[in-house]
Protein backbone atom coordinates (compact mmCIF):
# COMPACT_ATOMS: atom_id res chain seq x y z
CA UNK A 1 0.00 0.00 0.00
CA UNK A 2 3.03 2.42 0.66
CA UNK A 3 4.28 1.85 -2.78
CA UNK A 4 1.92 3.43 -4.38
CA UNK A 5 1.06 5.92 -1.76
CA UNK A 6 3.42 8.75 -3.44
CA UNK A 7 1.68 8.75 -6.67
CA UNK A 8 -1.71 8.28 -5.13
CA UNK A 9 -1.10 11.30 -2.82
CA UNK A 10 -0.24 13.45 -5.91
CA UNK A 11 -3.30 12.09 -7.97
CA UNK A 12 -5.43 13.22 -5.15
CA UNK A 13 -3.99 16.43 -4.71
CA UNK A 14 -3.37 17.39 -8.46
CA UNK A 15 -5.91 15.54 -10.08
CA UNK A 16 -8.90 14.19 -7.94
CA UNK A 17 -9.28 17.11 -5.60
CA UNK A 18 -9.14 20.23 -8.34
CA UNK A 19 -11.63 17.90 -10.80
CA UNK A 20 -13.69 17.91 -8.26
CA UNK A 21 -13.28 21.65 -6.48
CA UNK A 22 -13.90 22.72 -10.16
CA UNK A 23 -17.70 21.56 -9.58
CA UNK A 24 -17.55 24.13 -6.41
CA UNK A 25 -15.51 26.96 -8.28
CA UNK A 26 -17.85 27.21 -11.71
CA UNK A 27 -20.78 28.27 -8.84
CA UNK A 28 -18.94 31.21 -8.09
CA UNK A 29 -17.26 34.48 -8.84
CA UNK A 30 -13.88 34.92 -8.37
CA UNK A 31 -11.30 37.60 -9.89
CA UNK A 32 -8.29 35.85 -7.62
CA UNK A 33 -7.78 39.01 -5.51
CA UNK A 34 -10.59 39.28 -3.59
CA UNK A 35 -12.91 36.37 -2.21
CA UNK A 36 -15.05 34.22 -4.30
CA UNK A 37 -18.46 35.36 -3.92
CA UNK A 38 -21.27 32.20 -4.63
CA UNK A 39 -23.36 32.93 -7.96
CA UNK A 40 -24.85 29.73 -8.48
CA UNK A 41 -25.97 28.99 -12.43
CA UNK A 42 -24.73 32.59 -13.31
CA UNK A 43 -21.87 31.47 -14.90
CA UNK A 44 -24.02 28.90 -17.39
CA UNK A 45 -26.50 31.69 -18.16
CA UNK A 46 -23.94 33.71 -19.32
CA UNK A 47 -22.32 31.15 -21.13
CA UNK A 48 -25.87 30.43 -23.43
CA UNK A 49 -25.59 34.26 -23.72
CA UNK A 50 -22.07 34.65 -24.90
CA UNK A 51 -21.50 34.92 -28.91
CA UNK A 52 -17.90 34.23 -28.57
CA UNK A 53 -18.79 31.16 -26.95
CA UNK A 54 -20.20 29.44 -29.79
CA UNK A 55 -18.36 30.83 -31.93
CA UNK A 56 -14.93 29.74 -30.06
CA UNK A 57 -17.28 26.00 -29.77
CA UNK A 58 -18.17 26.10 -33.94
CA UNK A 59 -14.52 26.99 -34.45
CA UNK A 60 -13.28 23.69 -32.07
CA UNK A 61 -15.76 21.50 -34.10
CA UNK A 62 -14.64 22.64 -37.59
CA UNK A 63 -11.18 22.90 -36.59
CA UNK A 64 -10.45 19.70 -34.86
CA UNK A 65 -12.95 17.75 -36.47
CA UNK A 66 -11.34 18.30 -39.87
CA UNK A 67 -7.48 18.32 -38.68
CA UNK A 68 -7.31 14.93 -37.44
CA UNK A 69 -9.74 12.80 -39.96
CA UNK A 70 -7.54 14.24 -42.51
CA UNK A 71 -4.21 13.86 -40.21
CA UNK A 72 -5.39 9.98 -39.68
CA UNK A 73 -6.31 9.66 -43.17
CA UNK A 74 -2.71 10.88 -44.38
CA UNK A 75 -0.73 8.77 -42.08
CA UNK A 76 -2.39 5.70 -43.27
CA UNK A 77 -1.63 6.21 -46.59
CA UNK A 78 1.68 6.83 -45.86
CA UNK A 79 2.14 4.25 -43.73
CA UNK A 80 0.59 2.00 -46.48
CA UNK A 81 3.37 3.33 -48.75
CA UNK A 82 6.04 2.79 -45.68
CA UNK A 83 5.05 -0.69 -45.61
CA UNK A 84 6.16 -1.52 -49.06
CA UNK A 85 9.51 -3.09 -49.97
CA UNK A 86 10.86 0.12 -51.71
CA UNK A 87 14.27 1.17 -51.73
CA UNK A 88 15.22 3.83 -49.71
CA UNK A 89 12.37 3.47 -47.19
CA UNK A 90 13.75 3.91 -43.85
CA UNK A 91 15.23 7.54 -45.14
CA UNK A 92 11.26 8.28 -46.23
CA UNK A 93 10.20 6.97 -42.40
CA UNK A 94 12.71 9.49 -40.83
CA UNK A 95 11.29 12.03 -43.15
CA UNK A 96 7.94 12.34 -42.75
CA UNK A 97 8.79 11.32 -38.95
CA UNK A 98 10.63 13.61 -38.06
CA UNK A 99 8.38 17.09 -38.04
CA UNK A 100 6.14 15.53 -36.27
CA UNK A 101 9.13 15.72 -33.23
CA UNK A 102 9.65 19.59 -34.11
CA UNK A 103 9.01 21.29 -30.29
CA UNK A 104 5.35 23.05 -31.28
CA UNK A 105 6.22 26.44 -30.32
CA UNK A 106 9.59 26.18 -32.89
CA UNK A 107 7.03 24.67 -35.26
CA UNK A 108 4.69 27.48 -35.08
CA UNK A 109 6.96 30.23 -35.48
CA UNK A 110 8.59 28.28 -38.65
CA UNK A 111 5.07 28.11 -39.91
CA UNK A 112 4.25 31.76 -38.68
CA UNK A 113 7.79 33.17 -41.39
CA UNK A 114 6.37 30.49 -43.93
CA UNK A 115 2.84 32.59 -44.33
CA UNK A 116 4.23 35.75 -43.65
CA UNK A 117 2.44 37.91 -46.02
CA UNK A 118 5.21 39.93 -47.28
CA UNK A 119 8.16 37.66 -47.28
CA UNK A 120 7.21 34.22 -46.39
CA UNK A 121 8.11 30.84 -48.59
CA UNK A 122 3.98 30.09 -49.39
CA UNK A 123 3.75 33.28 -50.87
CA UNK A 124 7.41 32.97 -53.17
CA UNK A 125 5.99 29.95 -54.18
CA UNK A 126 2.69 31.14 -55.48
CA UNK A 127 4.55 33.72 -56.87
CA UNK A 128 6.97 31.21 -58.74
CA UNK A 129 3.81 29.43 -60.60
CA UNK A 130 2.54 32.95 -61.00
CA UNK A 131 -0.22 33.32 -58.46
CA UNK A 132 -1.25 36.39 -56.61
CA UNK A 133 -0.17 36.30 -52.84
CA UNK A 134 -2.42 35.40 -50.21
CA UNK A 135 -3.01 36.67 -46.47
CA UNK A 136 -2.88 33.09 -44.99
CA UNK A 137 -3.43 32.90 -41.40
CA UNK A 138 -4.04 37.01 -41.54
CA UNK A 139 -7.39 35.97 -43.73
CA UNK A 140 -10.27 35.45 -41.70
CA UNK A 141 -11.19 33.17 -44.69
CA UNK A 142 -8.05 31.76 -45.09
CA UNK A 143 -6.91 31.33 -41.20
CA UNK A 144 -8.74 27.87 -40.15
CA UNK A 145 -7.35 26.08 -43.17
CA UNK A 146 -4.02 27.19 -43.25
CA UNK A 147 -3.91 25.93 -39.57
CA UNK A 148 -5.00 22.49 -40.81
CA UNK A 149 -2.61 22.66 -43.17
CA UNK A 150 0.15 23.47 -40.60
CA UNK A 151 -1.44 20.21 -38.50
CA UNK A 152 -0.35 18.41 -41.34
CA UNK A 153 2.86 19.00 -41.27
CA UNK A 154 3.39 18.12 -37.43
CA UNK A 155 0.54 15.89 -37.35
CA UNK A 156 1.02 13.06 -38.99
CA UNK A 157 4.08 11.32 -37.80
CA UNK A 158 3.19 10.03 -35.05
CA UNK A 159 0.08 8.35 -36.39
CA UNK A 160 2.24 6.84 -39.32
CA UNK A 161 4.94 5.66 -36.74
CA UNK A 162 1.68 4.00 -35.01
CA UNK A 163 -0.30 2.53 -38.34
CA UNK A 164 2.97 1.03 -39.60
CA UNK A 165 3.23 -0.67 -36.15
CA UNK A 166 0.00 -1.95 -36.20
CA UNK A 167 0.40 -2.93 -40.27
CA UNK A 168 3.18 -4.90 -38.87
CA UNK A 169 1.15 -6.95 -36.45
CA UNK A 170 -1.45 -8.27 -39.11
CA UNK A 171 -0.12 -11.86 -39.35
CA UNK A 172 0.95 -12.36 -42.89
CA UNK A 173 -0.94 -15.78 -43.86
CA UNK A 174 -4.32 -13.84 -44.03
CA UNK A 175 -2.65 -11.84 -46.73
CA UNK A 176 -2.02 -15.19 -48.31
CA UNK A 177 -4.59 -17.05 -47.47
CA UNK A 178 -7.23 -13.99 -49.32
CA UNK A 179 -4.49 -13.97 -52.16
CA UNK A 180 -5.06 -17.75 -52.76
CA UNK A 181 -8.35 -17.19 -52.70
CA UNK A 182 -8.14 -14.84 -55.91
CA UNK A 183 -8.53 -11.21 -53.96
CA UNK A 184 -7.13 -8.15 -55.50
CA UNK A 185 -4.98 -5.89 -53.75
CA UNK A 186 -8.13 -3.40 -53.00
CA UNK A 187 -10.21 -5.84 -51.99
CA UNK A 188 -7.41 -7.70 -49.18
CA UNK A 189 -6.99 -4.01 -48.00
CA UNK A 190 -11.10 -3.52 -47.77
CA UNK A 191 -11.65 -7.58 -45.90
CA UNK A 192 -7.81 -7.38 -44.41
CA UNK A 193 -5.86 -4.10 -43.69
CA UNK A 194 -8.92 -2.40 -42.76
CA UNK A 195 -10.59 -4.55 -39.97
CA UNK A 196 -7.59 -5.57 -38.87
CA UNK A 197 -6.57 -2.09 -38.47
CA UNK A 198 -9.74 -0.72 -37.05
CA UNK A 199 -9.18 -0.95 -33.17
CA UNK A 200 -6.08 1.03 -33.52
CA UNK A 201 -7.70 3.64 -36.06
CA UNK A 202 -10.37 3.90 -33.51
CA UNK A 203 -8.36 4.12 -30.46
CA UNK A 204 -5.64 7.46 -32.58
CA UNK A 205 -9.40 9.08 -33.44
CA UNK A 206 -10.35 9.39 -30.00
CA UNK A 207 -7.36 10.21 -28.33
CA UNK A 208 -6.12 12.53 -31.48
CA UNK A 209 -9.70 14.53 -31.09
CA UNK A 210 -9.08 15.03 -27.10
CA UNK A 211 -5.90 15.91 -27.18
CA UNK A 212 -6.83 18.14 -30.38
CA UNK A 213 -8.52 21.10 -28.12
CA UNK A 214 -5.26 20.92 -25.79
CA UNK A 215 -2.62 20.41 -28.74
CA UNK A 216 -3.31 23.28 -30.89
CA UNK A 217 -3.36 25.52 -27.90
CA UNK A 218 0.20 26.15 -28.55
CA UNK A 219 0.32 26.25 -32.29
CA UNK A 220 -2.50 28.77 -32.23
CA UNK A 221 -1.38 30.87 -29.23
CA UNK A 222 1.92 31.30 -31.00
CA UNK A 223 0.11 32.16 -34.39
CA UNK A 224 -2.73 33.68 -34.59
CA UNK A 225 -3.64 34.33 -31.16
CA UNK A 226 -7.42 33.31 -32.02
CA UNK A 227 -7.89 35.76 -35.07
CA UNK A 228 -8.37 37.09 -36.93
CA UNK A 229 -12.13 38.22 -35.97
CA UNK A 230 -11.93 34.95 -33.71
CA UNK A 231 -12.09 32.76 -36.55
CA UNK A 232 -9.43 30.12 -35.25
CA UNK A 233 -10.58 31.09 -31.56
CA UNK A 234 -10.76 27.45 -30.21
CA UNK A 235 -12.55 26.79 -27.26
CA UNK A 236 -8.89 26.11 -25.18
CA UNK A 237 -7.93 29.52 -26.15
CA UNK A 238 -10.76 31.03 -25.28
CA UNK A 239 -10.45 29.40 -21.53
CA UNK A 240 -7.26 30.63 -21.59
CA UNK A 241 -7.98 34.19 -22.24
CA UNK A 242 -11.16 33.61 -19.39
CA UNK A 243 -8.86 32.47 -16.93
CA UNK A 244 -5.74 34.02 -17.49
CA UNK A 245 -6.28 37.38 -19.32
CA UNK A 246 -9.72 38.52 -17.30
CA UNK A 247 -8.71 36.67 -13.99
CA UNK A 248 -12.87 35.52 -14.48
CA UNK A 249 -11.79 32.49 -12.25
CA UNK A 250 -15.42 31.43 -11.89
CA UNK A 251 -16.43 31.69 -15.42
CA UNK A 252 -13.24 29.84 -16.79
CA UNK A 253 -13.69 26.71 -14.91
CA UNK A 254 -17.35 26.79 -15.59
CA UNK A 255 -16.40 26.70 -19.47
CA UNK A 256 -14.04 23.92 -18.55
CA UNK A 257 -16.48 21.99 -17.29
CA UNK A 258 -18.47 22.15 -20.40
CA UNK A 259 -15.36 20.89 -22.20
CA UNK A 260 -14.79 17.74 -19.53
CA UNK A 261 -18.88 17.32 -20.51
CA UNK A 262 -18.02 17.47 -24.35
CA UNK A 263 -15.18 14.98 -23.56
CA UNK A 264 -16.80 12.77 -22.44
CA UNK A 265 -19.62 12.42 -24.66
CA UNK A 266 -17.47 12.64 -27.48
CA UNK A 267 -15.65 9.28 -25.65
CA UNK A 268 -19.35 7.45 -25.42
CA UNK A 269 -20.12 8.24 -29.03
CA UNK A 270 -17.25 6.71 -30.50
CA UNK A 271 -17.39 3.61 -28.22
CA UNK A 272 -20.90 3.31 -29.56
CA UNK A 273 -19.89 3.76 -32.99
CA UNK A 274 -17.12 1.76 -32.46
CA UNK A 275 -18.98 -1.16 -31.53
CA UNK A 276 -20.45 -1.07 -35.11
CA UNK A 277 -17.30 -1.10 -37.42
CA UNK A 278 -14.49 -1.82 -35.09
CA UNK A 279 -12.96 -5.64 -35.09
CA UNK A 280 -11.81 -7.02 -31.92
CA UNK A 281 -10.18 -10.45 -32.37
CA UNK A 282 -12.04 -13.36 -30.82
CA UNK A 283 -15.45 -10.98 -31.34
CA UNK A 284 -17.25 -12.59 -33.97
CA UNK A 285 -20.05 -9.84 -33.96
CA UNK A 286 -17.59 -8.14 -36.34
CA UNK B 1 11.54 -0.76 -32.11
CA UNK B 2 13.66 1.46 -34.80
CA UNK B 3 12.10 3.22 -37.66
CA UNK B 4 13.98 0.15 -39.77
CA UNK B 5 12.76 -2.40 -37.32
CA UNK B 6 9.05 -1.64 -38.43
CA UNK B 7 10.29 -4.63 -41.02
CA UNK B 8 8.72 -5.06 -44.22
CA UNK B 9 6.70 -7.84 -45.41
CA UNK B 10 7.84 -9.65 -48.31
CA UNK B 11 5.49 -8.66 -50.88
CA UNK B 12 3.01 -11.44 -50.70
CA UNK B 13 6.09 -13.98 -50.26
CA UNK B 14 6.88 -14.07 -53.84
CA UNK B 15 10.71 -13.84 -54.52
CA UNK B 16 12.19 -10.63 -55.81
CA UNK B 17 13.96 -12.06 -59.31
CA UNK B 18 10.49 -13.48 -60.55
CA UNK B 19 9.18 -9.85 -60.04
CA UNK B 20 6.73 -9.05 -62.89
CA UNK B 21 7.08 -5.64 -64.88
CA UNK B 22 3.48 -5.13 -62.86
CA UNK B 23 5.27 -5.07 -59.35
CA UNK B 24 8.04 -2.92 -60.74
CA UNK B 25 5.64 -0.39 -62.06
CA UNK B 26 3.78 -0.10 -58.69
CA UNK B 27 7.23 0.37 -56.49
CA UNK B 28 7.55 3.00 -59.26
CA UNK B 29 4.75 4.60 -58.35
CA UNK B 30 4.96 4.49 -54.88
CA UNK B 31 8.41 5.95 -55.32
CA UNK B 32 7.29 9.19 -57.23
CA UNK B 33 4.57 9.44 -54.38
CA UNK B 34 6.71 9.33 -51.37
CA UNK B 35 9.38 11.77 -52.67
CA UNK B 36 7.04 14.44 -53.93
CA UNK B 37 4.89 13.70 -50.90
CA UNK B 38 8.18 14.45 -48.85
CA UNK B 39 8.84 18.15 -50.41
CA UNK B 40 6.33 19.03 -48.18
CA UNK B 41 8.06 17.88 -44.89
CA UNK B 42 11.34 18.69 -45.78
CA UNK B 43 10.99 22.17 -47.25
CA UNK B 44 10.18 23.87 -44.02
CA UNK B 45 13.36 22.72 -42.27
CA UNK B 46 15.67 24.19 -44.97
CA UNK B 47 13.68 27.22 -45.53
CA UNK B 48 14.15 27.18 -41.11
CA UNK B 49 18.11 26.80 -41.95
CA UNK B 50 18.57 28.99 -44.80
CA UNK B 51 16.65 31.41 -43.04
CA UNK B 52 18.88 31.45 -39.78
CA UNK B 53 22.21 31.68 -41.96
CA UNK B 54 21.10 35.20 -43.62
CA UNK B 55 22.80 38.37 -42.60
CA UNK B 56 20.11 40.67 -40.77
CA UNK B 57 17.86 41.94 -43.21
CA UNK B 58 18.97 39.79 -46.47
CA UNK B 59 15.77 37.27 -45.28
CA UNK B 60 13.79 40.05 -46.88
CA UNK B 61 15.78 40.08 -49.24
CA UNK B 62 12.95 39.31 -53.12
CA UNK B 63 13.78 37.12 -54.73
CA UNK B 64 14.48 34.91 -51.57
CA UNK B 65 18.34 33.96 -51.54
CA UNK B 66 17.97 30.04 -51.53
CA UNK B 67 21.48 29.20 -50.33
CA UNK B 68 22.47 32.65 -48.26
CA UNK B 69 25.66 34.54 -49.37
CA UNK B 70 27.24 35.23 -47.20
CA UNK B 71 26.55 32.14 -44.33
CA UNK B 72 25.89 33.96 -41.27
CA UNK B 73 27.33 31.50 -38.21
CA UNK B 74 27.01 34.43 -35.54
CA UNK B 75 23.39 34.29 -35.89
CA UNK B 76 23.19 31.62 -33.66
CA UNK B 77 25.54 33.13 -31.38
CA UNK B 78 23.39 36.69 -31.40
CA UNK B 79 20.27 34.31 -30.96
CA UNK B 80 21.37 32.54 -27.83
CA UNK B 81 22.39 36.46 -26.41
CA UNK B 82 19.50 38.59 -27.79
CA UNK B 83 17.20 36.96 -25.24
CA UNK B 84 18.81 35.11 -22.20
CA UNK B 85 18.34 31.74 -24.11
CA UNK B 86 20.71 29.83 -22.09
CA UNK B 87 19.03 30.76 -18.57
CA UNK B 88 16.05 29.62 -20.49
CA UNK B 89 17.64 26.51 -21.11
CA UNK B 90 19.13 26.31 -17.47
CA UNK B 91 15.69 26.69 -16.42
CA UNK B 92 13.97 24.25 -18.55
CA UNK B 93 17.14 21.43 -17.77
CA UNK B 94 16.65 22.19 -13.83
CA UNK B 95 12.54 21.41 -14.43
CA UNK B 96 12.92 18.90 -16.74
CA UNK B 97 15.20 16.59 -15.18
CA UNK B 98 14.21 16.75 -11.81
CA UNK B 99 10.10 16.41 -12.90
CA UNK B 100 12.03 13.15 -14.99
CA UNK B 101 13.80 11.74 -12.36
CA UNK B 102 11.27 11.20 -9.31
CA UNK B 103 8.48 11.41 -12.07
CA UNK B 104 9.38 8.38 -13.89
CA UNK B 105 10.77 6.57 -10.13
CA UNK B 106 7.05 7.17 -8.59
CA UNK B 107 5.31 5.88 -11.30
CA UNK B 108 7.53 3.01 -11.96
CA UNK B 109 7.07 1.91 -8.55
CA UNK B 110 3.02 2.93 -8.51
CA UNK B 111 2.72 0.92 -11.51
CA UNK B 112 5.01 -2.13 -9.90
CA UNK B 113 2.14 -1.10 -7.06
CA UNK B 114 -0.84 -2.03 -9.23
CA UNK B 115 0.45 -4.97 -11.20
CA UNK B 116 2.07 -7.16 -8.22
CA UNK B 117 0.72 -6.31 -4.88
CA UNK B 118 -2.39 -6.79 -3.55
CA UNK B 119 -4.21 -4.09 -1.73
CA UNK B 120 -7.95 -2.87 -1.21
CA UNK B 121 -9.43 -1.20 -4.23
CA UNK B 122 -7.17 -1.80 -6.52
CA UNK B 123 -8.22 -2.05 -9.29
CA UNK B 124 -11.00 0.63 -8.86
CA UNK B 125 -7.57 2.89 -8.18
CA UNK B 126 -6.36 1.77 -11.54
CA UNK B 127 -9.17 2.92 -13.33
CA UNK B 128 -9.28 6.16 -12.04
CA UNK B 129 -5.97 6.24 -13.23
CA UNK B 130 -6.92 5.34 -16.87
CA UNK B 131 -9.89 7.19 -16.85
CA UNK B 132 -7.27 10.35 -15.98
CA UNK B 133 -5.49 10.20 -19.11
CA UNK B 134 -9.48 11.52 -20.45
CA UNK B 135 -9.01 14.30 -18.62
CA UNK B 136 -8.95 17.59 -20.21
CA UNK B 137 -5.88 19.30 -18.75
CA UNK B 138 -7.74 22.49 -18.66
CA UNK B 139 -10.18 21.74 -16.39
CA UNK B 140 -7.88 20.86 -13.81
CA UNK B 141 -5.32 23.32 -13.94
CA UNK B 142 -7.66 26.41 -13.27
CA UNK B 143 -7.96 24.93 -9.57
CA UNK B 144 -4.65 23.59 -9.70
CA UNK B 145 -3.26 27.44 -10.14
CA UNK B 146 -5.77 28.82 -7.40
CA UNK B 147 -4.14 26.00 -4.93
CA UNK B 148 -0.58 27.33 -5.75
CA UNK B 149 -1.72 31.23 -5.56
CA UNK B 150 -2.69 30.70 -1.96
CA UNK B 151 0.39 29.08 -1.42
CA UNK B 152 2.15 31.90 -3.22
CA UNK B 153 4.27 28.97 -5.26
CA UNK B 154 3.11 31.46 -8.69
CA UNK B 155 6.44 32.07 -10.24
CA UNK B 156 8.28 29.21 -8.83
CA UNK B 157 9.10 25.80 -10.55
CA UNK B 158 7.38 24.05 -8.20
CA UNK B 159 4.16 23.95 -10.28
CA UNK B 160 5.88 22.88 -12.82
CA UNK B 161 7.73 19.85 -10.84
CA UNK B 162 6.18 18.65 -8.03
CA UNK B 163 2.22 17.51 -9.71
CA UNK B 164 3.94 15.71 -12.64
CA UNK B 165 6.44 14.32 -9.93
CA UNK B 166 4.23 12.72 -8.09
CA UNK B 167 0.67 12.46 -9.84
CA UNK B 168 1.18 13.71 -13.43
CA UNK B 169 2.07 10.73 -15.77
CA UNK B 170 -1.04 8.54 -15.89
CA UNK B 171 0.10 6.92 -18.55
CA UNK B 172 3.71 6.14 -17.44
CA UNK B 173 1.74 4.13 -14.71
CA UNK B 174 -0.03 2.20 -17.34
CA UNK B 175 3.33 1.68 -19.27
CA UNK B 176 5.05 0.31 -15.89
CA UNK B 177 2.19 -1.83 -14.73
CA UNK B 178 1.72 -3.64 -18.02
CA UNK B 179 5.70 -4.13 -18.01
CA UNK B 180 5.51 -5.52 -14.68
CA UNK B 181 3.16 -7.55 -15.62
CA UNK B 182 5.32 -9.82 -17.78
CA UNK B 183 8.33 -9.75 -15.41
CA UNK B 184 8.02 -13.93 -13.93
CA UNK B 185 6.25 -13.61 -10.32
CA UNK B 186 8.86 -16.53 -8.89
CA UNK B 187 11.69 -13.82 -8.70
CA UNK B 188 9.37 -11.68 -5.98
CA UNK B 189 8.28 -15.15 -4.16
CA UNK B 190 12.26 -15.53 -4.20
CA UNK B 191 13.07 -12.89 -3.38
CA UNK B 192 10.13 -12.48 0.04
CA UNK B 193 11.15 -16.14 0.97
CA UNK B 194 14.82 -14.28 1.82
CA UNK B 195 12.56 -11.87 3.63
CA UNK B 196 12.84 -8.60 1.29
CA UNK B 197 10.18 -6.18 1.51
CA UNK B 198 7.94 -4.76 -1.30
CA UNK B 199 10.52 -1.75 -1.52
CA UNK B 200 13.09 -4.10 -1.69
CA UNK B 201 11.88 -6.44 -4.34
CA UNK B 202 10.80 -3.22 -6.43
CA UNK B 203 14.20 -1.29 -6.04
CA UNK B 204 16.59 -4.12 -6.44
CA UNK B 205 14.50 -6.88 -8.62
CA UNK B 206 11.39 -5.25 -10.85
CA UNK B 207 13.45 -2.02 -11.27
CA UNK B 208 16.36 -3.14 -12.95
CA UNK B 209 14.35 -5.63 -15.31
CA UNK B 210 12.07 -2.67 -16.08
CA UNK B 211 15.29 -1.00 -18.27
CA UNK B 212 13.33 -0.55 -21.47
CA UNK B 213 10.15 0.69 -20.05
CA UNK B 214 12.14 3.27 -17.61
CA UNK B 215 14.09 4.52 -21.20
CA UNK B 216 10.68 4.72 -22.53
CA UNK B 217 8.87 6.88 -20.06
CA UNK B 218 11.96 8.93 -19.49
CA UNK B 219 12.01 9.97 -23.09
CA UNK B 220 8.58 10.84 -23.31
CA UNK B 221 8.72 12.61 -19.83
CA UNK B 222 12.10 14.71 -21.43
CA UNK B 223 10.28 15.60 -24.47
CA UNK B 224 7.09 16.36 -23.20
CA UNK B 225 8.97 19.17 -20.47
CA UNK B 226 11.23 20.12 -23.30
CA UNK B 227 7.93 21.42 -25.19
CA UNK B 228 5.12 22.12 -22.43
CA UNK B 229 4.03 25.70 -23.78
CA UNK B 230 0.83 25.91 -21.32
CA UNK B 231 1.71 25.59 -18.16
CA UNK B 232 5.31 27.35 -17.95
CA UNK B 233 2.98 30.37 -19.46
CA UNK B 234 0.48 29.82 -16.91
CA UNK B 235 3.13 29.37 -13.96
CA UNK B 236 5.84 31.84 -14.78
CA UNK B 237 6.02 35.63 -14.61
CA UNK B 238 9.33 36.98 -13.88
CA UNK B 239 11.73 36.92 -17.55
CA UNK B 240 15.14 35.12 -15.85
CA UNK B 241 12.64 32.15 -15.14
CA UNK B 242 11.31 31.30 -18.61
CA UNK B 243 11.37 28.03 -19.74
CA UNK B 244 12.84 27.41 -23.32
CA UNK B 245 9.47 27.06 -24.95
CA UNK B 246 8.53 30.36 -23.89
CA UNK B 247 11.29 32.25 -23.95
CA UNK B 248 10.87 31.40 -27.52
CA UNK B 249 7.23 32.24 -27.84
CA UNK B 250 8.20 35.88 -26.32
CA UNK B 251 11.20 36.73 -28.40
CA UNK B 252 8.34 37.35 -31.30
CA UNK B 253 6.51 39.89 -29.18
CA UNK B 254 9.45 41.51 -27.05
CA UNK B 255 12.36 41.67 -29.77
CA UNK B 256 12.19 43.15 -33.23
CA UNK B 257 11.20 40.81 -35.52
CA UNK B 258 14.35 39.55 -36.82
CA UNK B 259 13.32 36.21 -38.40
CA UNK B 260 17.09 35.04 -39.30
CA UNK B 261 17.76 34.95 -35.47
CA UNK B 262 14.15 33.30 -35.12
CA UNK B 263 14.64 30.58 -37.05
CA UNK B 264 18.57 30.47 -35.37
CA UNK B 265 16.77 29.85 -32.11
CA UNK B 266 14.28 27.49 -33.07
CA UNK B 267 16.41 25.49 -34.52
CA UNK B 268 18.75 25.48 -31.41
CA UNK B 269 15.70 24.10 -29.46
CA UNK B 270 15.28 21.26 -31.94
CA UNK B 271 18.82 20.23 -31.81
CA UNK B 272 18.84 18.21 -28.41
CA UNK B 273 15.58 16.47 -29.46
CA UNK B 274 17.19 15.42 -32.59
CA UNK B 275 20.18 14.32 -31.10
CA UNK B 276 17.38 12.35 -28.21
CA UNK B 277 15.86 10.94 -31.00
CA UNK B 278 19.14 9.60 -33.58
CA UNK B 279 20.61 8.31 -30.00
CA UNK B 280 18.01 6.37 -28.48
CA UNK B 281 15.99 5.80 -31.62
CA UNK B 282 14.45 2.64 -30.40
CA UNK B 283 12.85 3.83 -27.56
CA UNK B 284 12.10 6.95 -28.85
CA UNK B 285 9.81 4.97 -31.79
CA UNK B 286 8.69 2.90 -28.89
CA UNK B 287 6.78 4.97 -26.63
CA UNK B 288 5.35 6.58 -29.38
CA UNK B 289 3.89 2.84 -30.33
CA UNK B 290 2.90 2.03 -27.21
CA UNK B 291 0.78 5.65 -26.39
CA UNK B 292 -0.93 4.90 -29.89
CA UNK B 293 -1.30 1.39 -30.23
CA UNK B 294 -3.13 0.05 -27.06
CA UNK B 295 -6.82 0.36 -28.36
Amino acid sequence: MLCIAPWFIGFVVFTAIPMVSAFGIALTKWDIIGNPEFVGLANFQKMANDRIFYKSLSNTFLISFSAVPLNLTVALVLALALNQKVRGVNLYRTVYFLPSQMPLVAASLLWLWIFNPDFGLANILLAMVGLPPLKWLFDPDLARPTIVLITLWGGVGTAMMVFLAGLQGIPQSLYEASAIDGASRVRQFQHVTLPMLSPVIFFNLIIGIISSFQAYFTLIYNTTRGGPANETLIYIIFIFFKAFQDFEMGYATALSLVLFAVVLVLTGIQFLLARRWVYYEGDDRA
Amino acid sequence: MTLSDVATPSSLGMPAPLRSRRDRVRSGAIHVFLLLGSVFYIVPFFWMLTTSLKGSGRELTMPPEWIPDPIVWGNYAKALTVVPMLQFAQNTLVITATATVVGVLMSSLAGFAFARLRFPGRDQIFSLCLASLMLPGMVTLIPEFLVFKQLSMIDTFVPLIVPWSLGGSAFAVFLFRQYALTVPLELDEAARVDGAGAFRIWWTIILPLMRPALATATILSVIHHWNDFLRPLVYLHTPAKRTLAIGLALFKSEYLVEWNLMMAAATCMLIPIMILFFVAQRYFVQGIVMSGIKG
